[in-house]
């Protein structure tokens, strides 16, 4: 119906191209991250946030000149409706908010705030690290997992299509100037368990096909796994970037970039699924066969 | 029906069962975090110092003072609780001013009443131009002034110096710009028996103070001896009011009246009656939302769920038909049990934690997308619909497993390393897992069972979904 596949592709031919693909991909994001770097949050650099929302709209223009007005120019401001500003500031002062705040209330008058928001630099500095260290063990959790229920060269391939996803997902991130916050790494991780499912699915299926090695060689095997697999891998992804990209429309503004971060990586996950762990599977072992176990 | 599946089927129909009675009705069963019903979020450091060391015992001490001074303010269900050796968090929900909030919690409000050796007064308000006929007059008030105020800073700067040399003195200024230096401590926070807010004759609002035994003993000294002289009420180590004793008070009885605003003073009797915190604190973290926009981020979620619930439960149906109810059935059994989850372990849902539920949507119908593509291929490989099913569960089981568990793994890994909101989205990311598991293997199953062995609406798997491909 929807994906009436009449013969099977030649995904294996197109692994060169994919597998380059993917490289410039990775390069170009590593490129963006370490010379553009990531928009980090209060969350992380420390800092004051303020979510406020004015009576009547209000501009980014009007919003930062009532700030630099108050002495508060290092604010970064942007605006999420017609009424609303995010304003941002990383400095350390105790009454930085109040200031903001205040400043805000004597130029347009009533205000609400909707959410205000202080984390000091050793808490910053504590959840960066904390950041870092989940995702470690998240990774090698998932590769002792697959080594022990697969073979250790399946855990190889899908950690690498899984640092290939979360790699682009940041790059991507870098790119659009995206706020990094605490529950942009609950999407990361949750891309490191989700992306998985559809590279489990495919090496499963080359798994039970293994015994077929011999006759067919690994290309093919491969190239059989994935197009036996396809319907599910792509009827998986898409039942969820479904609900998920309603999450990012409909979901509001705190989430949206959350959202963001997960339609990404469940579209690189799917992506990585078919072009990146299996092609890089056939590629290793037509290289060096593993010895007979 | 064979026996194994009866067994299925009534397993399945009691965990429904139990769900719903457990989740009905939904009103207010389910804890929402403070990102969702508003509220602020505070993460304190006690710091120690070289005479008042950080110990257990002083941390849980400044524990029960925080709670005792959030109880008199009146929230209801705070958490007030240590987190390591040394910080303590504090969770107030529906507190709408979070900066009064902060300052109820952060200030130590050790109350003082000092000897006052030495004191300035207040720098009068310089001259004003307009005030005055000609330029050199203005000058002459101007250069008056000016003196008033540098015989005013040395006064103050000698006061500096003599506190620095003398252990027993203090100097210290008020908010009005006063220097004082002062002396012993006559009586203290700890002395006092009550503290409550009240007015003065002017109508202003003042803290009046009740002191112990042996309070009013030593405040009854303390006045006896400075008739006509200052006492300075300190709080924290500055002067809040500094009042002339007029005549000596034994009553044990005592009024402050700084320039308060009736918040402040019923703050300032709060954190007085509660006691002053055994140690002093930072505010390392400071989390608070507003009402509106926790019942507005609720709002939006519940639109995108349902939205997103129908885009999925539409798909099924289009692509797998017959398949596609059961799976349907199934989804909405998964969903179901996840709010029953939720409410049995009494887990807090947050912003991220609607998220995961949304998120769990979707994932729950890919074990049914999983068995359903394996039962084509069994069919395919020339098996009965009802052996299809069979094998098409017991081969696509482990896959499930498998691909499951890793998830499993990263929301671990995040519940453990997360905080407030992410760990919530971890708490109802594991519970979409496991529901989704039972949903689709428990609830599917008995589904296609029963839709089979009643012979109606036999399930043609080779057609469905991929018509006109075999």
């Amino acid at each position: 119906m929807l994906f009436r596949i009449k013969k099977s592709i030649d995904f294996m031919a197109f692994r060169k191209t994919a597998l380059s693909l993917s490289l410039v991909l990775l390069v170009i994001s590593l490129g963006l991250l370490t010379l553009k770097g990531l928009n980090l949050g209060i969350d992380f650099t420390g800092g004051n946030l303020a979510q406020i929302e004015f009576s009547q709209p209000v501009g980014v223009a009007e919003v930062r000149d009532a700030l630099s007005a108050a002495g508060q120019d290092q604010a970064v401001i942007q605006a999420y409706s017609d009424n609303g500003v995010l304003v941002r500031m990383s400095s350390h002062e105790d009454d930085t908010a109040q200031e903001i705040l205040s400043a805000l209330r004597s130029r347009f008058g009533e205000i609400e705030v909707l959410r205000l928001e202080k984390v000091g630099p050793v808490v910053g500095e504590k959840l960066r690290q904390q950041a870092f260290v989940a995702m470690a063990i998240a990774l090698g959790g998932v590769l002792l997992y697959i080594t022990v229920r697969f073979r250790f060269r399946f855990a190889v391939v899908s950690v690498a299509a899984l640092v290939h996803d979360t790699i682009i997902t940041l790059g991507v991130f870098s790119l659009l100037g995206r706020e990094v916050s605490l529950p942009f790494i609950a999407a990361i991780l949750t891309i490191v368990g989700y992306s998985l499912n559809d590279t489990i699915v495919v090496l499963d299926r080359v798994r039970e096909n293994w015994k077929g090695l011999r006759q067919k060689g690994i290309i093919s095997l491969v190239n059989q796994s994935i197009n036996q697999t396809l319907s599910r891998t792509i009827n998986t992804s898409l039942t969820t970037f479904l609900p998920v990209l309603t999450l990012f429309i409909w979901g509001g503004p705190v989430i949206a970039n959350f959202a963001l971060a997960l339609l990404i990586g469940i579209l690189a996950g799917t992506y990585s699924s078919i072009f990146i762990a299996g092609t890089l599977l056939g590629e290793w072992y037509s290289r060096s066969p593993e010895k007979a176990r | 029906m064979l026996k194994k599946d009866r067994w299925r089927l009534a397993l399945v129909v009691i965990v429904v069962v139990a769900a719903l009675l457990s989740v009905f009705p939904i009103g207010g069963r389910i804890r929402l975090g403070l990102d969702l019903k508003g509220g602020v979020h505070i993460l304190l450091q006690a710091q120690g110092t070289s005479e008042n060391p950080l110990t257990d015992d002083s941390v849980e001490r400044l524990l029960a003072v925080l709670r005792n001074r959030i109880d008199q303010y009146g929230v209801t269900e705070p958490v007030i609780q240590r987190e390591g050796s040394d910080r303590v968090i504090v969770d107030l929900p529906g507190v709408a001013d979070p900066e009064a909030a902060l300052e109820l919690i952060g200030k130590t409000a050790l109350l003082e009443f000092r000897h006052v050796h030495e004191s300035t007064g207040t720098v009068p308000p310089g001259p004003q131009r307009p005030n005055y006929d000609t330029q050199e007059e203005f000058l002459e008030a101007q250069a008056r002034w000016e003196a008033v105020r540098d015989q005013f800073d040395r006064a103050a700067e000698a006061m500096r110096l003599r506190a620095e040399d003398d252990p027993d003195m203090i100097m210290s200024r008020s908010d009005e710009g006063e220097a004082f230096l002062l002396g012993r401590v006559y009586v203290s926070g700890k002395d006092l028996e009550d503290a409550k807010t009240d007015f003065d004759n002017l109508g202003r609002p003042v803290v009046t103070l009740k002191f112990s035994t042996q309070g009013a003993r030593l405040f009854d000294e303390a006045t006896a001896a400075n008739v006509g002289r200052q006492i300075a009420i300190c709080l924290d180590g500055k002067v809040i009011s500094a009042p002339v004793v007029q005549e000596r008070i034994s009553g044990g009885n005592a009024q402050i009246s700084g320039r308060f605003s009736m918040a402040e003073a019923q703050r300032l009797s709060i954190m007085l009656r509660a006691g002053a915190l055994p140690v002093a604190v930072e505010i390392l973290e400071n989390r608070s939302v507003g009402p509106t926009l926790g019942s507005d981020s609720i709002r939006s979620g519940l639109r995108a769920g349902i939205i997103g619930a129908l885009l999925v439960l539409v798909f099924m149906l289009l692509y797998y038909r017959t398949l596609g109810i059961a799976a349907d059935i199934a989804l909405a059994v998964c969903m179901l049990l996840v709010f029953a989850g939720l409410i049995s372990l009494k887990a807090t849902l947050t912003l991220p934690g609607i998220a995961g539920i949304i998120l769990t949507l979707g994932m729950a119908v890919d074990g049914n997308i999983l068995i359903y593509e394996r039962m084509k291929e069994e069919v395919a490989g020339g098996k009965t619909p009802l052996a299809a099913v069979d094998s098409g569960f017991r081969k696509a089981i482990t896959t499930i497993l498998d691909a499951n568990i890793t998830t499993l793994i990263a929301a671990g890994v995040l519940f453990y390393f997360g905080s407030g909101p992410v760990r919530g989205f971890a708490v109802t990311l594991s519970i979409g897992i496991v529901a989704s598991l039972f949903s689709a293997v428990f609830v599917t199953r008995a589904l296609l069972h029963l839709i089979q062995s009643r012979g109606r609406g036999r399930i043609n798997i080779a057609a469905s979904g991929e018509r006109g491909k075999r």
